[in-house]
């Protein structure tokens, strides 16, 4: 059984690889069909190099993150992300965490505040919290 | 046509008149929560997470505001009122729109089955701003998700619409050969020309308030110990220390190559400067470490002080 989350713990470091693939199944997947997500050429009419992942991706790739790292019985109360540098195809997106507060309830599920970061080649990508319940 | 500065006040406020405005009401999800709309998204973000799988499964909570995506056929729930806004900035030449923050809060599950409606409201539209992508307006949105009546998650979503910065390279002459970007001037005024001028004969100037000695750095034109106005000038000797530093990252400015250090020298004199460490990779600048100023020529008019990490320190 996993030991209930601290205040300074860090989750190890979770390494995608943002294919042009993963840019457009995650478009997909979340039903977005803004075509900078599947279209080179009208990504760059708009100023963009190249396709770019959409927010939601990143939203659900965070959401993953976390939940892989409190297991199995971990729940996700909320989610506050915001972008910064692209994911464009063939940069590799590092996600990194830290829990920076933990509450426990009277039933013993810990909620726990994570501080979330990922880097790519360009700079950050995405920073944001996590919270997350994790039951005892 | 982007709105010129002289309207710009007048068009923010066209804008604003939208704050508090729905952008949907009683929207429709297009699909019920369902289980091969979980897969695919489990598929795609590699997330095996056992609770979004079997029978008992729910939908991972990150996939809120999937269930109210218009898709490829876009969305019929739009409000009139969001409708004229988006129209408002298009027109105005801000066709572009890239999603830069999400704030979800989930409060229920959702279930396969569970029908899905939705109200978004106008929180906020920014005045003009100016990014890498181009310069536009971020309109900000609040959703709240319901099923059975029942709210399951609230959802703050921001956009940035804009007007994109440059065009890529599509079909087209050739563009002509560009000419180096160059760093920017330095805004040289009556109450700091006399730094610029020492810079220019390789002498770093502190200011030293003749009232009551104080020195003082950057340049101002009255000291902040005792008011005085008269000042007098000494010639920083070059030796320094890192009092703090950042590494620049992102985003990458024209005629800059980041990664590199900015640093906060205190001078040898006791007052503090920024500018950049040279001499040691952005990586290796520690507090503390002693540096010593050096004159850099950044292009055939501009020379700066900058600060290069000692002998021996690496």
């Amino acid at each position: 059984m996993k030991a209930l989350p601290q205040a300074g713990d860090a989750l190890p470091p979770l390494e995608i690889a943002v294919t042009r693939t993963l840019i457009v199944a995650g478009a997909v997947a979340s039903r977005d069909y803004q075509d900078v997500h599947h279209d080179a050429e009208a990504a760059r009419e708009k100023g963009s190099p190249d396709v770019f992942m959409n927010i939601l991706t990143t939203n659900g790739l965070v959401g993953r993150y976390v939940t892989d790292h409190f297991g199995p019985r971990s729940v996700l109360r909320a989610l506050t992300i915001r972008l910064g540098a692209p994911n464009h195809p063939g940069d590799t997106m590092t996600l990194t965490g830290t829990v920076v507060e933990v509450a426990e309830g009277p039933d013993g599920t810990a909620t726990a505040r994570v501080r979330i970061a990922g880097a790519n080649g360009l700079g950050h990508h995405v920073t944001g919290t996590a919270t997350v319940e994790v039951p005892r | 046509m982007t709105a010129g500065p002289e309207d710009e006040d007048g068009f923010h406020a066209r804008l604003r008149a939208y704050e508090g405005k729905p952008a949907a009401t009683a929207g429709r999800g297009k699909d019920p929560v369902n289980l091969p709309m979980i897969r695919h998204w489990c598929e795609a973000m590699g997330d095996a997470h056992p609770a979004y799988r079997g029978p008992d499964a729910v939908a991972p909570p990150a996939m809120l505001q999937a269930w109210t995506m218009g898709g490829l056929s876009g969305h019929a729930d739009r409000s009139e009122a969001y409708g004229e806004l988006l129209g408002l900035l298009d027109g105005a030449g801000y066709t572009s729109v890239v999603a830069t923050d999400c704030e979800q809060e989930y409060l229920r599950p959702l279930r396969p089955g569970d029908t899905i409606t939705f109200d978004t409201v106008v929180e906020s539209v920014s005045p003009r701003k100016t990014t890498r992508l181009g310069t536009g307006h971020f309109v900000t949105t609040r959703t709240d998700v319901r099923t059975g009546g029942e709210l399951a998650g609230t959802h703050r979503f921001r956009i940035l619409k804009y007007a994109p910065a440059a065009r890529g390279t599509a079909p087209g002459p050739p563009e002509p050969p560009k000419a180096a970007p160059r760093r920017p001037r330095p805004v040289v005024n009556r109450d700091n020309a006399g730094f610029w001028e020492g810079v220019a004969e390789h002498r770093l100037l502190i200011q030293r308030c003749t009232a009551c000695g104080a020195l003082r750095f950057p340049w101002l034109p009255g000291c902040a110990a005792c008011g005085s106005p008269e000042w007098d000038t000494v010639e920083a000797g070059g030796g320094g220390t890192v009092h703090s530093y950042v590494v620049m990252h992102h985003p990458p400015f024209p005629a800059f190559d980041p990664p590199y250090a900015v640093g906060l020298i205190e001078l040898a004199e006791g007052v503090r400067m920024i500018s950049n460490v040279v001499g040691v990779p952005y990586d290796e600048v520690r507090i503390g470490m002693p540096v010593r100023l050096e004159f850099q020529r950044v292009d055939e008019e501009l020379e700066l002080p900058v600060f290069r990490a000692s002998e021996g320190e690496r």
